[in-house]
């Protein structure tokens, strides 16, 4: 999909307005197709994590678990993000 | 990927929208289908019959709505975080 959306924007011509046009509507899809393969990503671990028996309704404890379980995953990506900026910084190769 | 032709005409160009929208539609769906297909297998089908007895398929009932149910909430707490850490940025 990634490819896709590059070469293809690439191929246009942006002085032409219909051509911008379109390489908006690819950068737009291209973002809600990166969304949404996110949250596949997401549910696919936290349902393993969080969802015991698939009862009649998620009860409030799958639901609360499952929030906590995006929310916490972020928190833990912006961690090692930041940490691992600073040591590369420490180290002196960047 | 050949360059397109110079000036789609505007219904080319809807065309084209449409048909894109359409394949990341398609794609969309095929994801939730094969995790969901996979997600609830291991759910409910711990010891493979000779067929799908009733209980099996009630059970992979449920657990596609709850597939789902889970899909939507963790699509809404992933915007409303995307949303939160927007604010946050100078």
């Amino acid at each position: 999909m990634t490819d896709f959306g590059d070469n293809f924007s690439s191929s246009l011509n942006t002085e032409n307005k219909g051509d911008r046009d379109l390489q908006e509507f690819l950068f737009v899809e291209k973002q809600k197709a990166q969304f949404n393969a996110q949250i596949h990503e997401f549910n696919d671990f936290c349902w393993d994590k969080c969802v015991d028996k698939a009862g009649s309704k998620l009860d409030s404890k799958t639901e609360t678990c499952l929030t906590n379980c995006v929310d916490r995953f972020i928190d833990v990506s912006l961690l090692i993000t930041n940490r691992f900026a600073q040591l590369l910084q420490k180290s002196g190769n960047m | 990927m050949d360059s397109l032709p110079a000036g789609l005409s505007s219904t080319q160009k809807d065309e084209l929208m449409d048909q894109v929208k359409q394949q990341i539609a398609v794609a969309n769906a095929q994801e939730l289908l094969t995790k969901m297909t996979e997600k609830c297998f291991k759910k409910c089908i711990t010891k493979p019959g000779t067929s799908l007895d009733s209980s099996e398929q009630k059970c992979i009932a449920m657990c596609m709505d709850r597939y789902m149910d889970s899909w939507n909430l963790v699509s809404r707490t992933y915007s409303e975080r995307i949303q939160k850490e927007r604010h946050r940025m100078p």
